[in-house]
């Protein structure tokens, strides 16, 4: 019971990362009263990324210093539904964020924009290769959007964050250097691309020799000094090595400190309230709207009622889900039936990747960006033929390298021995010698991988822990499979001295231990059917017409890609229709 | 890191330690910054591990790291100072992570960590029974031992064959985990003594700027590693 209850406000946008800054910088425009609230600390680059003390791989990149903390919220997590879910007691495969900026903070910054048969997955698949290819139990779905509709929203996404990168294809005519296989952009990126590490040449000139087509990654990390439309300047990146799991000290990658904050929290009709957990969302008896949100206010110890006309959940996709599920927003999800929305189709990133190692070869490892490299998009989602090689899905292919921080990136060559004389004396020998081609690929959504509350573990506040019930599939498997074969064949024509390979293979079941990615998504997922969706294509709530779910928890099935350029782009987009239509006349869009 | 009530404070030679000399070499040695030598590892009062756990974990970290070979080893560089502040502190502790019941610690290790032990408490419980399991199976205890015995112990410690309770299989892992943080830790968390180990890898520590040296391919960076408290290898 809400110990306060807080003046009115039009909206309240719960959590201050990515998707609420962009919220809050567009709807402030409209001179509405905004509030956010954020459960973590507040954090700006100076004094908590400032040169020195963030160059601390312990405390940032193996204790997690910027990250959410387990015992304050984490889930539990099983294979399938016979098994028992148990808790994810400390991070490992994932690392969602917590504080002003989130995981925007401490990403790496790759800035993709999906494929066009992506975003309409489901009818590409029917129409080219037929219903019956899809394997039983494989739920995949349309978004709702196509990606001419987006175009524009990425656009101002990219020219918001100051990419790095070269255009493949503006408006049909496919630029040379480029990304031959993007869909059509209207401009190329608003900064050039980053310079080239050694390994990311030497996969550009290898791939080159097998006929594909490298390009830069696109980058997050500036590559020059850039204002961006709100006034936000960025200053060029030094590569300095300690960039995703760190926020930059150089003003370089984008992040809704550098890109967003300081010009928002000039505007007088925003405002942000740091320590504040948003336990629910409140609904109107007659259960059409939301009447506000009740959140702990961790420095008083109060649980406050904040009445809203407007609610936008932007607490990263797991916490989405969970509090839709708190809240009794949606009707959650069944996999014995198929029935339910709230937590249907969860899915992850399918990755893998081959180590290089030369003796003659000195790559400077501690030399890095976030997200510097050459990528090819060859074995991409639209350029795979799915009847013939057997499975759904694709992966973009990068040679390239983020930092050399020798707790979590050194690596020694298969062989090894673990610990004593045989480790130490490789890890000296091969520390700067090590390169890798990695393949980021997609992760098809089925029946049975989705999250609910769990029965058995409870968090600080006795409310029931978000349970993710979810396995590595075969279809998935085969993909990576696949992109092993490629980039071995790359990798040997390079002439390494030693090779290892690691990919989820015949077998690989879901291991929660190693980091993989922190590319969660689905559970609240947008489409054109509120029976298998829980947000239309405006991401707004079937149920409840003022609330606005933004996201990776949006996803129908994972991309190839990262998360962040889509789900930026579709906070600009749903932004843009609350303005121009839901403001004037709130009701269901759709 | 905190300073426990009626010890000296070693904070003041974890912050402001002392540069090598001999890893100077590459840089005009006037520019280096010492600060004098820490008092030598025999010296040092644990502020967590028992004076028996201690000489454990000294002896394991000798054999994890030895000195033998190229490369400084983990006494060298004070690993095991390294490991007792950390578990003296939020790591050892586990103040950051899920604790609370039911527990299932011999549940699939696919699905992570699932003691009701800290891991600082796994150390505690652990170091005497795998001391037990030495006298048992070597006849002495593990600081005893010979080197190529020690290392047979270890490997069966690693590979499970030690009957360890559940709630203690995470231990060689983290021993094995922290003794590698100790040894390429930032030196202010105690270890990585006058930046021995980012000198030997090569790794140039809290620089964090190469603008002009990421197109210099295949080239030797030349400045030697530096701390986050400005010490310099
Ligand atoms: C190490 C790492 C590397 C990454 N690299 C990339 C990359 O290269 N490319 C890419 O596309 N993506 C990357 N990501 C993912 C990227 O960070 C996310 O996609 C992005 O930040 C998501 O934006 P968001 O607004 O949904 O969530 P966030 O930016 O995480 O913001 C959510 C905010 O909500 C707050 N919050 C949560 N629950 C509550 C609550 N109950 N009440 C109040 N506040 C709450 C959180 O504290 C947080 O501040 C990476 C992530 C990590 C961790
Ligand atoms: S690598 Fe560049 S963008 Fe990343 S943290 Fe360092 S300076 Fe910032």
């Amino acid at each position: 019971m809400a110990t306060r209850t807080d003046p009115k406000k039009d909206v309240v946008i719960l959590g201050l990362g990515w998707t609420g800054s962009i919220l809050g910088m567009e709807l402030a425009q409209e001179g509405l009263e905004i509030l956010a609230l954020e459960r973590g600390e507040d954090r700006n680059t100076v004094p908590d990324f400032q040169y020195p003390g963030v160059i601390d791989e312990l405390k940032y990149g193996i204790r997690y210093g910027f990250m959410q903390k387990p015992t304050k919220m984490t889930l539990t997590v099983r294979h399938n539904t016979e098994q028992t879910a148990l808790p994810y007691r400390h991070l490992g495969s994932f690392l969602p964020g917590d504080g002003v900026g989130g995981a925007g903070i401490h990403w790496n910054g790759h800035t993709w924009r999906t494929q066009d048969v992506e975003l309409r997955l489901k009818s590409y698949v029917e129409e080219t290769f037929g219903a019956d290819i899809i394997p039983e139990g494989m739920q995949i779905q349309d978004w709702g959007v196509t990606q001419e509709e987006l175009e524009p929203y990425y656009d101002r996404l990219e020219y918001m964050m100051g990419i790095s990168g070269k255009a493949g294809n503006i408006n049909g005519e496919i630029q040379e250097g480029g990304n031959p296989f993007e869909a059509p952009r209207a401009r190329d990126y608003p900064n050039p691309p980053l310079d080239n590490t050694y390994d990311a040449e030497l996969f550009a000139d290898a791939a080159r020799k097998f006929g594909y087509h490298p390009f830069p990654r696109p980058a997050a990390n500036a590559s020059r000094a850039y204002t961006n439309e709100y006034g936000m300047q960025l200053g060029p990146c030094n590569y300095c090595g300690f960039c995703e799991r760190f926020g930059c000290l150089n003003y370089s990658k984008a992040s809704p400190q550098t890109c967003i904050l300081d010009a928002l929290k000039q505007k007088p009709n925003f405002s942000y309230k740091t320590h504040a957990e948003v336990l629910k969302i409140e609904k109107a008896a007659d259960g059409k709207t939301a009447t506000g949100v009740t959140y702990f206010d961790e420095k008083t110890g109060d649980e406050v009622f904040q009445p809203a006309d407007l609610v936008l959940v932007c607490t990263y996709s797991l916490n989405n889900v969970h509090l839709l599920l708190l809240s009794g927003i949606g009707q959650p999800y069944d996999p014995a039936t198929g029935e339910g929305v709230v937590g249907r189709n969860y899915s992850y990133q399918m990755t893998g990747g081959t180590a290089l190692f030369f003796k003659d070869k000195n790559f400077n490892p501690f030399i890095g960006t976030g997200s510097v490299g050459m990528s090819i998009d060859d074995f991409s989602i639209s350029q795979i033929d799915f009847a013939e090689e057997g499975f759904i899905g694709g992966s973009y292919i990068t040679g390239g390298h983020t930092g050399g921080r020798p707790i979590q990136q050194l690596s020694t060559p298969p062989g090894t021995p673990s610990w004593g004389q045989g480790w130490k004396e490789a890890a000296g020998q091969w520390y700067a010698c090590k390169m890798s081609i990695g393949s980021h690929g997609s992760n098809m959504s089925y029946r049975d991988c989705y999250l609910d509350l769990d029965p058995t573990y409870t968090d600080r506040h006795g409310r029931p822990l978000m349970r993710m019930t979810f396995n590595w599939k075969d279809n998935d498997i085969k993909m990576t499979q696949f992109m092993k074969g490629k980039i071995e064949e790359v990798a040997k024509s390079m002439n390494p001295d030693k090779m290892a390979s690691g990919f989820k293979h015949d077998g690989s079941q879901y291991d929660v231990r190693p980091y993989q990615s922190t590319h969660n998504v689905g559970g609240a997922i947008m489409g054109t059917d509120p029976k298998t969706s829980v947000i239309n294509r405006y991401l707004q709530s079937w149920d409840c017409h003022n609330v606005f779910v933004m996201g990776a928890s949006a996803y129908p099935q994972n991309t190839q890609y990262n998360p962040t350029g889509p789900l930026g782009a579709l906070a600009y987009w749903a932004a843009d229709a609350i303005r121009k239509d839901y403001l004037k006349n709130p009701r269901p869009l759709m | 890191m905190t300073d426990i009530p009626g010890r000296v404070s070693r904070r003041g030679f974890l912050m402001g330690s002392a540069a090598s000399a001999a890893y100077a070499t590459l840089m005009n040695p006037s520019l280096s910054y010492a600060q004098g030598e820490l008092p030598p590892l025999e010296e040092y009062e644990p502020v967590y591990f028992t004076a028996d756990e201690w000489r454990f974990v000294m002896a394991a970290c000798d054999r994890l790291i030895p000195a033998e070979g190229d490369g400084p080893g983990a006494l060298e560089t004070r690993v095991p100072v390294f490991i007792d502040l950390q578990m003296a502190g939020s790591f050892g502790d586990a103040s950051d992570w899920y604790m609370a019941g039911p527990h299932q610690p011999d549940a699939d290790p696919l699905l992570g960590f699932q003691s009701p032990l800290t891991p600082a408490q796994i150390y505690r419980q652990a170091i005497p029974a795998f001391q037990e399991w030495c006298q048992t199976t070597h006849g002495d205890a593990f600081e005893n031992l010979d080197s190529a015995t020690k290392d047979k112990a270890l490997t069966s410690l690693q590979k499970g064959d030690v009957a360890l309770a559940p709630e203690l299989r995470d231990f060689f892992s983290f021993l094995l985990q922290n003794t590698k943080e100790g040894y390429f830790a930032d030196p202010k968390y105690g270890g990585n003594y006058q930046l021995k180990a980012w000198a030997y890898i090569g790794f140039p520590g809290a620089r964090a700027a190469y603008t002009e040296w990421v197109t210099r391919h295949n080239q030797t960076y030349p400045l030697p590693a530096l701390s986050i408290s400005g010490e310099r290898a």
